[in-house]
């Protein structure tokens, strides 16, 4: 069996944050992501960051993922495994990996979860048609590998995503025929939907999708108005013809990887789902795994990275080969994400973080 | 179809990488996945599913919702969107839970 100090699942914002600050204490780290390339979702992300400097602030997703990388890569004391699988969580910080054709069994004295999350459905008629696909879908599918998913897409939410990514699907001149939103009004920031508004797309609030039509693929969705209590009006619906339709209704943390081990979780809605419940330093009730980033609740990237770098500091602490300016740098990330959770999308998360403290204190 | 014009990204002319979905001969490029190269040329169905039979799509692009399982070079149940194009490559649909060979 391999021995590795520290095993981070997942070279996304978090996973990478952490691997720096773990490379920089000279701890021996491996990366283990499934994906062909590291960069997690940023790779994907053509938009420019909100925030302060140290929050990647006026940089491109693709761009802070290149940085990141580059920061690790060529470190002597980093391996990555990238087309990897992790499949298997044990007791005593054992893991097993799947890449293609091999398993293989690494054991590490600690192993930070950095999964991140994955897309949520929408429930309704003939959802499972080809050509309804998930924002991030679209996203990696144009950004990444340069193909457009269709001619004609209609979106349905309008949260941030929603707004960014139909604003890349214009930018590869895709037809973006309609945003919809169930809410009484537009879900993200007002900044990316007035861009929008301004290249004459229509976003719709109060509106839901109640079916797919097609046969093998799909050839309209059928739109409802709703009323106050999100049920639906009568006499409301309209045909919407379009070859794709985008759904974008929000994140759940992926949690699956913790939940082999049995440690403590907890279904906490304002951190977006089940999350793994962890203390201050992100451990978890089993002391050798720890969770960061979105997997422990759905913010943006530029938390991720942050709770990443506090995360891979106190790893490098709880196994004595604490970061050299680790009272410093501790101080200044926790500071940055202070900063972020202030603003008006941050009340949700520290509401979410004082029930895991809560639950946290009743561990050990 | 690919992306030609683009504010932000430029995609460079990369090599051809040759394969075939259902027998019929594709071309796909260096950096593709399989379902990238398959939804470039215009397929929707990837599979079917186990008991009804309902057409399955490219859906999630990260490997998680199993929609684009597929059989590769006789391998079933490969995750067509995480699994790198190489040239050569025998893709077809799969109809069932996939055959251990």
């Amino acid at each position: 069996m391999k021995h590795v100090e520290v095993v981070i699942v997942g070279g996304g914002p978090a996973g990478l944050s952490a691997a720096k600050q773990l490379v920089e204490a000279n701890v021996e780290v491996m990366i283990i992501d499934r994906n062909p390339s590291l960069g997690g979702q940023l790779i994907k992300q053509t938009h420019k960051f909100f925030g302060s400097e140290k929050q990647h602030a006026k940089m491109r997703g693709f761009d802070i993922a290149k940085q990141l990388i580059n920061q690790i890569q060529h470190a002597s004391n980093c391996t990555i495994l990238t087309n990897t699988t992790v499949v298997g969580l044990y007791p005593n910080g054992i893991l097993t990996t799947y890449d293609n054709h091999t398993y293989q069994e690494i054991k590490a004295e600690k192993i930070i979860l950095a999964t991140g999350a994955s897309e949520k459905s929408l429930a309704f008629e003939n959802n499972d048609l080809p050509q309804i696909m998930g924002a991030g879908a679209i996203q990696t599918l144009m950004n990444v590998y340069g193909v457009i998913p269709g001619k004609e897409v209609v979106m349905i939410g309008s949260g941030n995503i929603g707004l960014i990514v139909s604003y890349q699907l214009l930018q590869a001149n895709v037809k973006v025929k309609a945003i919809i939103e169930a809410a009484p009004k537009i879900g993200g920031y007002a900044v990316h939907a007035s861009k929008l508004i301004r290249h004459g797309v229509e976003i719709f609030t109060s509106k839901t999708i109640k079916k797919a039509i097609g046969t093998t693929t799909l050839e309209a969705v059928e739109i409802v108005s709703l009323d106050e209590n999100f049920n639906e009006v009568e006499n409301s619906s309209e045909i919407i013809p379009c070859d794709t339709c985008c759904i974008s209704v929000g994140l759940s943390p992926s949690h699956q990887l913790a939940s082999l081990l049995n440690v403590k979780t907890k279904y906490i809605a304002a951190l977006g789902g089940l999350v793994t419940i962890v203390n201050q330093r992100f451990q978890s009730s089993d002391p050798h795994l720890y969770v960061v980033g979105d997997a422990l609740g759905i913010e943006e990237a530029s938390s991720a990275m942050m709770e990443g770098a506090c995360c891979g500091l106190f790893v490098a602490q709880d196994i004595n080969k604490t970061h050299p300016n680790h009272q410093t740098l501790i101080f200044e990330y926790q500071q940055q994400l202070h900063q972020l959770r202030s603003g008006p999308y941050g009340n949700h998360t520290l509401e979410g973080l004082e029930i895991m403290k809560k639950e946290a204190s009743n561990v050990r | 179809m690919r992306i030609k014009d683009h504010p932000i990204l430029t995609f460079d002319k990369r090599k051809e990488v040759h394969f075939t979905f259902e027998n019929q001969p594709l071309i796909g490029y260096q950096g593709d996945t399989i379902a990238s190269a398959l939804v470039d040329h215009g397929v929707t169905t990837f599979g079917y599913s186990i008991h009804k039979n309902r057409n399955r799509g490219f859906y999630c692009a990260i490997g998680n919702c199993a929609a684009c399982n597929m059989i590769v070079n006789n391998k079933a149940n490969v995750r067509t969107c995480i699994t790198p194009l190489e040239e050569g490559m025998n893709v077809k649909i799969q109809h069932n839970k996939g055959e251990i060979v």
